[in-house]
C-alpha cells in the first residue's frame, strides 16, 4: 500500500475511535480529565527512548498503568475522577518532561510526522478497531452507567469492570493519537468532536456520528492543510476541531 | 411471614461518620414501605446499601429470585446532553434482554406519550422524567421497586397523580414498594409500614401507629403538618 494511503487510512481509524469515545467522556464529565490523561504517556516515552524501545511502546504501558491507577484511586477513596486525574497526570507530566529532553520531548508533546511501519499500521488499525467497536457494542451499558451507576447496577450491569473497560479504551484512543497529535493534543481531538456533537445532536445515535464525523474531518483536512503548508499536523487537526466547535456555537437546534 | 426483604442489624458508615446504625426491619412482599425521615438521615444510603452500592455492615436478604427495579432521585448526568427517553429505554431493553417489558408497554404503563419518549430528557418536565424513569425500571419486569423521592421536582396536581399511578403499577404487577418520601398525608394513605430515620430513634410500624403528631415533631423537629384525607 502506497505509504500516504496507510496513513490516511490510520488516520481514519483514529478519528474513528477518538470520536466515539470523546462521547462517553463528555457524558461522564471527563472533559478535563482526559486531556490529562493523555499526559501520562510522557514519562512512557521518556523512558522508552532512555531504554531504546519503541516510544509509543513506553506511551501504551505508561497509560495502563495510568488507567488502572485512576480506576482504582477513583473505587477506594471519594475524591472525583476529576481531581485524582488532575493530581496524579500533572505529576506525570513533570517527571516525563525531566525523562525526555530537547527535540525529543517537543516530538512527543506535539506529535511528529514519521515514515509508517507496516507492523505500527496494522497494529494501529487493530487498536482502532477494538475501541470503535467496544463503544458501539457496549453503548447501551455504557449510557446507562453514565446516566446512574445505581441504575445500572440493579440492571445487572457490571458498572466496575465496565469503566475499567472504557478507561482501558480511552488510554488506548489516546495511544493511537501521539504520534501524529502528541500528548498534549491528543485529548483534544477525543473531547473537541464529542462537544460539538453534544451542542448539535437531539439523541445518543446522532451524537456519536456527529463527533465521528467532526473527528474525521479535522483529522483529514488537518493533514491535508498541514501537508500543504509544510506545518506539523498536530496542531492544524486541533485548530481545524476548535474551528468546526466553534462554528457550531451559534446553531440552536429547537428542543 | 412472606418477605421480600429481611435487614438485619444494618450500618453504614462514611469515615467516623455512622449514617446508619443497627437498624432490622422487614418488608413483606407486596407491600409498601415508606421511609420518612429528615434530610441527612440517610434515606438514599439505605437504599443504595439496599443495592449493594455502598459497602454495609449486617444482613441485606433478598427472597430469592428478587428483581429490583430502581428509581434514584439524581442522575449522575446532566440532563441537557443528547440522550433522548428513547435511548435509556433501548438502554435498558438491550440490557435485560429478553423476558423484559416492552419499551410501548412500559410507557402505556407509566401514562408517558410515545411522541415525548422520542425527545431529549431535557425537554421532560418533572413528572414526565419520573415516568420515564419508572417505565425505565419497569422494563426489567422487577419484583420489587425501590423509588427515591418520585415527587422531587413536580408540582402538586403532579404529585398525586404520580402516587395513583404507581400505586395502579404495583397493584397490577403485585410489586414490593419501597419509597423514600416528603408527603407525608401520601405516606399515611398508601404505605403498609413507615421506617423513620433519626439519629436518635428510629421507628418502624404501621403508619396509623408510627405517624403520631408527637412522634413527627421528635422525628423532624417541628409539629405536624400533614392532613389525614378521610
Amino acid at each position: 500500500m502506497p505509504e500516504h494511503l496507510s496513513g490516511i487510512l490510520l488516520s481514519a481509524g483514529m478519528a474513528t475511535a477518538a470520536g466515539l469515545v470523546g462521547c462517553f467522556a463528555v457524558m461522564r464529565r471527563m472533559s478535563l480529565a482526559s486531556d490529562a490523561l493523555s499526559h501520562v504517556a510522557l514519562p512512557g516515552i521518556g523512558l522508552a527512548l532512555a531504554f531504546h524501545v519503541h516510544p509509543v511502546m513506553g506511551a501504551v504501558a505508561a497509560l495502563l498503568v495510568g488507567t488502572l491507577l485512576i480506576w482504582g484511586l477513583e473505587r477506594r477513596t471519594a475524591i472525583s475522577t476529576e481531581t485524582v486525574v488532575g493530581v496524579v497526570f500533572s505529576l506525570a507530566l513533570a517527571i516525563g518532561s525531566l525523562l525526555a529532553t530537547g527535540e525529543e520531548l517537543v516530538d512527543a508533546l506535539l506529535g511528529t510526522a514519521g515514515t509508517l511501519g507496516a507492523w505500527e499500521l496494522g497494529l494501529g488499525l487493530a487498536g482502532a478497531a477494538a475501541v470503535a467497536s467496544f463503544v458501539l457494542v457496549e453503548r447501551h451499558r455504557l449510557v446507562l452507567s453514565a446516566v446512574s451507576a445505581d441504575l445500572a447496577r440493579t440492571s445487572g450491569v457490571p458498572v466496575a469492570r465496565l469503566e475499567l473497560l472504557f478507561l482501558g479504551a480511552f488510554a488506548l484512543t489516546v495511544a493511537l493519537g501521539l504520534r501524529y497529535l502528541g500528548v498534549l493534543l491528543m485529548g483534544s481531538l477525543v473531547i473537541i468532536p464529542a462537544a460539538t456533537a453534544r451542542h448539535l445532536a437531539r439523541g445518543l445515535t446522532e451524537m456519536l456520528a456527529i463527533s465521528v464525523g467532526v473527528a474525521l474531518v479535522s483529522t483529514l483536512a488537518g493533514e491535508a492543510a498541514a501537508a500543504r503548508f509544510g506545518r506539523p499536523s498536530g496542531p492544524v487537526i486541533i485548530i481545524v476541531a476548535a474551528a468546526l466547535f466553534l462554528a457550531s456555537l451559534p446553531i440552536r437546534r429547537d428542543r | 411471614m412472606d418477605l421480600a426483604l429481611e435487614v438485619t442489624e444494618l450500618s453504614v458508615a462514611f469515615g467516623p461518620t455512622q449514617v446508619i446504625r443497627s437498624l432490622g426491619f422487614g418488608v413483606p412482599r407486596g407491600s409498601t414501605l415508606a421511609i420518612i425521615g429528615p434530610n441527612g438521615s440517610g434515606k438514599t444510603v439505605l437504599f443504595r446499601a439496599l443495592i449493594g452500592s455502598v459497602r454495609h455492615g449486617g444482613q441485606v436478604r433478598w427472597a430469592p429470585g428478587t428483581r429490583i427495579g430502581y428509581v434514584p432521585q439524581k442522575l449522575d448526568i446532566d440532563r441537557n446532553l443528547p440522550v433522548t427517553g428513547r435511548d435509556l429505554l433501548a438502554a435498558k431493553a438491550a440490557v435485560v434482554r429478553s423476558g423484559g417489558l416492552e419499551a410501548a408497554r412500559a410507557l402505556e404503563l407509566v401514562g408517558l406519550a410515545d411522541l415525548q419518549a422520542g425527545q431529549p430528557i431535557g425537554t421532560f418536565s418533572g413528572g414526565q422524567f419520573q415516568r420515564l424513569l419508572l417505565a425505565v425500571a419497569l422494563m426489567g419486569r422487577p419484583s420489587v421497586l425501590l423509588f427515591d423521592e418520585p415527587t422531587a421536582g413536580v408540582d402538586e396536581p403532579g404529585q398525586e397523580q404520580l402516587y395513583e399511578m404507581i400505586h395502579r403499577v404495583q397493584q397490577a404487577h403485585q410489586l414490593t414498594l419501597l419509597l423514600i418520601s416528603h408527603e407525608l398525608s401520601v405516606v399515611y394513605r398508601h404505605a403498609t409500614n413507615v421506617l423513620c430515620l433519626s439519629r436518635e430513634r428510629p421507628c418502624f410500624g404501621p403508619p396509623s401507629q408510627v405517624l403520631t403528631p408527637a412522634a413527627i415533631e421528635q422525628l423532624y423537629g417541628a409539629p405536624a403538618r400533614f392532613h389525614r384525607h378521610a
